[in-house]
């Protein structure tokens, strides 16, 4: 029984924390963009007068979505269209299950693992998700039965198939050098120091690694300047014959996916939770200095640590979005086929060849 | 089976883009032959905008046909407007006075600028830039605001008035006008800051769309889409009207006569622009600002063509006048209308999202095609 | 349980939709978009064999990946041998890819 309300609390943490980030993250790409383009942004909605920087944009756009009205096209399969958007949204949810936001906790004598799922294919178990999740933007395009929609469609498969790749093969250097495909070893290893001054983060070990997963992982999100399945002002996108609540499922999913990107990007290149010097009995600093810290402390630390480095890739992702053209069909492909796919076998064999060497 | 297909037979999809497109600027619609996501063919249908704007010429007097004309091309009213009161200035014999020649030149040239910002936020939007497209609003509206102040309207402001402008420029106006000129260069820069060596948008632009010199004037283009291919021709150098052969300014031209090429064109010419602005500001000559004209305007028995160079290329009227206060017969030639040509050929072979850029990049409003 | 409480989320979601929304579709506005005209074809139809194309380099090149996996994780036990092995295995893939890109397979034409 106590098993499963720890199961309930993780659920609702991990949960709670990804949906209400992602509605605020719908909020903060209005007002960065708003910064960004010399305007004020949304600000319209009040709630007895207090607007609040246009907070409540988020319960009133939530409002709108439950309530329009629902078109299904009269080319659609109806039940594929219904379920395009649910397959997104959960396939998205789901990559949340395998990242680590803690060690473990003690209380009481018991040990929680800090993650909803232990498992030691952990960023299998993602890509796996990932790779369903597009299924969705598929099926969404297919059974729409529209020409715009089915374009879109197909834009976002083989944009998919392309990025798949090179972003798979651009994490294997990161599990050559920390041995592992548990997300949590990953982070343990993490840790530790390297030539007792640098934190042996990924962004260190594997500074190429990262850059190729921002830029596949971006494309995999479908953000600008990748957004060609959604290509608004081409192809409208996957979604065209969506409305309501349906579409609001879709709209989120972009969000849970930047989400989980930022979460990826943050766990395996930045230490996820890991704090530079922060050892499980307190900050022990390389020059000498210690200050311990009991056990919650360093686990609310860490998940805070782990939270402000997701936020700040949300961040990053977000600011992209407002400052590139999109790319063309084929550009797009030779990014991911031409310069993506080599660069990362490339950095497989570099990262072979100082390790043996290293050995 | 009687059916007989090779296992690689794929249809050819028809797509239409368009009349209700976010991108086709107006209600153009495009009917795209696709292969995945390759144009085979492009056809494009026109006429959703049609409001017989020439057969309305046929029944409104002169004076009063002129706010109609605002609404064909409405993001560029005022060269819309001069083109035409020229016309029948011409037909008229009618001298306009220094000063009024001096504001209207300013004033087609803020319009100049006010189109070609347009033209650089929806193009760049439709490309994916989205930031750009309010930097470019944010300095049109200073040119609405100008406007505004002057005409009463902003968008289509019936600007001028047969033989002149319709009052003087107000006070402090020249001030503000001059103002602009001063922070507008550092704005442009702001632009191509933005686009000009971006990697994404040189990949976007270059080689997409390109049309060789004997091509362009075959097909009829004028304006900056003309020059881009370069052919150095412009009304305002060839045939001097109002006070241009008094201003001194360039005319970009290009070399390779693709989206890129018209791009950098436009961008220049808001730079010479400015510089003609801040040339008619400093020696605006003082004076009347409007001719003797009589009460009625009544052109004698004949036939005229006037045309000036627009911000979309050469926007031409040609009236046949019967001798009486309204117009025999008006005959419009819209830029856009033969730029627009160039399309279906453009478009062929390349791909959907280069569609879209090849309208933004040819510069088309609806308005004065379907007329 | 996880998969419980993900399941649940858009599934209600979409039924608060269905209860809160009006509905009053009519045929006009139950037609695909198309830019406002009637669509000349079917929306489903073969799609251009390019898509293909990519889709199985796709799975040709996933499997490989894929197989790289276990031996990044354990590539500290595998040592110079598993490294000079691995090289062999990626030198094959890596002729595959040059072939296939030689023969154009990656252009989109």
């Amino acid at each position: 029984m106590a098993e499963a309300g720890i199961a309930l609390i993780k659920i609702a943490v991990v949960l709670g924390f990804v949906l209400n980030l992602a509605a605020l993250l719908t909020w903060a790409e209005r007002k960065q963009s708003a910064v960004i383009q010399d305007r004020i942004g949304a600000n319209r909605a009040s709630v007895f007068g207090l607007r609040l920087f246009g907070l409540f944009h988020i319960a009133a756009d939530a409002l709108k979505m439950l309530t329009k009205e629902d078109h299904v096209p009269q080319t659609a399969e109806k039940f594929i269209h219904g379920a395009a958007p649910f397959i997104s949204f959960f396939f998205a949810l789901m990559g949340f299950a395998v990242i680590p936001f803690g060690d473990v906790l003690r209380v009481g004598g018991r040990e929680i693992p800090l993650r909803i799922l232990d498992l030691n294919i952990g960023i299998l178990f993602i890509f796996a998700a990932i790779a369903l999740e597009i299924y969705g933007s598929v099926l969404a395009g297919w059974s729409s039965g529209s020409h715009y929609a089915t374009l879109g469609g197909m834009r976002g498969s083989v944009q998919m198939f392309s990025y798949e790749i090179a972003w798979g093969v651009s994490l294997l250097g990161i599990f050559m050098v920390y041995d592992s495909l548990d997300l949590n070893r990953v982070v343990l290893r993490q840790g530790d120091l390297l030539w007792g001054v640098l934190p042996k983060w990924g962004i260190v070990t594997q500074p190429l690694g990262f850059l190729l997963f921002l830029a596949a992982g971006m494309a995999i999100t479908k953000r600008v300047p990748f957004d060609l399945p959604e290509g608004e002002s081409e192809i409208i996108g996957y979604f065209v014959e969506y409305s309501g609540m349906k579409f609001g499922l879709f709209f989120l999913t972009d969000f849970v996916l930047t989400i989980l990107i930022s979460a990826l990007l943050a766990t395996l290149f930045f230490g996820g939770y890991q704090l530079p010097y922060l050892e499980p009995d307190g900050f022990r600093f390389p020059w000498g200095a210690t200050w311990s810290l009991d056990h919650y402390t360093v686990v609310f630390l860490q998940f805070v640590a782990l939270v402000l480095k997701i936020v700040f890739f949300c961040w990053l992702l977000l600011a992209v979005r407002w400052t590139y053209p999109r790319f063309r069909y084929d550009q797009l492909m030779d990014l991911g086929w031409k310069v993506l796919f080599p660069l990362a076998v490339a950095n497989v064999i570099l990262t072979g060849l100082v390790l043996t060497l290293i050995e | 089976m009687a059916e007989e297909t090779t296992i690689l037979e794929s249809s050819e999809m028809i797509l239409n883009m368009g009349p209700q497109h976010p991108s086709t600027h107006g209600v153009l619609r495009v009917k795209l032959k696709l292969d995945g996501e390759k144009v085979l063919d492009a056809e494009c249908i026109i006429g959703y905008l049609h409001r017989g704007m020439e057969k309305i010429g046929e029944n409104r007097t002169y004076p009063k046909y002129a706010p109609y004309l605002d609404r064909m091309d409405y993001v560029a009213a005022v060269t819309n407007n001069l083109a035409f009161l020229e016309a029948v200035e011409k037909l008229l014999g009618l001298e306009c006075p220094p000063r009024a020649k001096y504001a209207r030149t300013m004033l087609a040239e803020f319009q100049r600028i006010a189109s070609h910002l347009l033209w650089l936020a929806t193009h760049a939007l439709d490309i994916g830039a989205m930031t750009i497209f309010l930097y470019c609003f944010r300095e049109r509206e200073e040119i609405l605001k100008l406007f505004e102040e002057i005409f009463g309207a902003r968008l289509t402001c019936n600007a001028f008035r047969v033989g002149g402008l319709t009052e003087d420029l107000p006070a402090g106006w020249l001030e503000q006008a001059k103002a602009f000129t001063d922070i507008f260069p550092s704005r442009v820069d702001d632009y191509e800051g933005i686009l000009t060596e971006n990697r994404i948008w040189l990949q976007r632009t270059k080689e997409v769309g390109v049309i060789s010199a004997a091509n362009a004037i075959d097909i009829g283009l004028t304006g900056p889409a003309l020059r881009a291919s370069g052919v150095k021709w412009d009304i305002r150098k060839a045939m001097p009207y109002e006070s241009y052969a008094d201003m001194d300014f360039e005319v970009p031209v290009g070399t390779r006569g693709d989206t890129y090429d018209r791009y950098l064109v436009r961008m220049q010419e808001m730079r010479q622009a400015n510089r003609i602005i801040r040339q008619c500001v400093e020696g605006l000559p003082g004076g009347d600002f409007k001719a003797k004209t009589p009460r009625v305007i009544k052109p004698p028995l004949g036939e005229v063509y006037h045309s000036i160079e627009g911000p979309k290329g050469e926007i031409g009227y040609y009236i046949v006048s019967d001798g009486s206060t309204i117009p025999y017969r008006v005959r419009v030639r819209p830029p856009s209308f033969m730029n627009l040509q160039a399309l279906a050929q453009l478009a062929r072979g390349h791909y959907v999202a280069d569609v879209v850029a090849l309208i933004g990049t040819l510069d088309i409003v609806l308005g004065e095609i379907d007329r | 349980m996880f998969i419980f409480v993900a399941l649940l989320l858009p599934v209600v979601a979409l039924l608060a939709g269905r209860l809160l929304r009006p509905q009053m579709g009519h045929d006009t506005k139950l037609r695909p978009y198309e830019c406002g005209v009637e669509p000349e074809t079917d929306a489903r139809e073969r799609y251009s064999v390019r898509y293909y194309i990519i889709a199985i380099l796709f799975v040709i090149f996933d499997v490989e990946t894929i197989f790289l996996f276990p031996w990044a994780v354990i590539y500290d036990k595998l040592a110079l041998f598993g490294f000079i092995e691995m090289l062999v295995f990626l030198g094959i893939l890596i002729f595959g890819y040059i072939y296939v890109w030689k023969k154009g397979a990656l252009e989109w034409v």
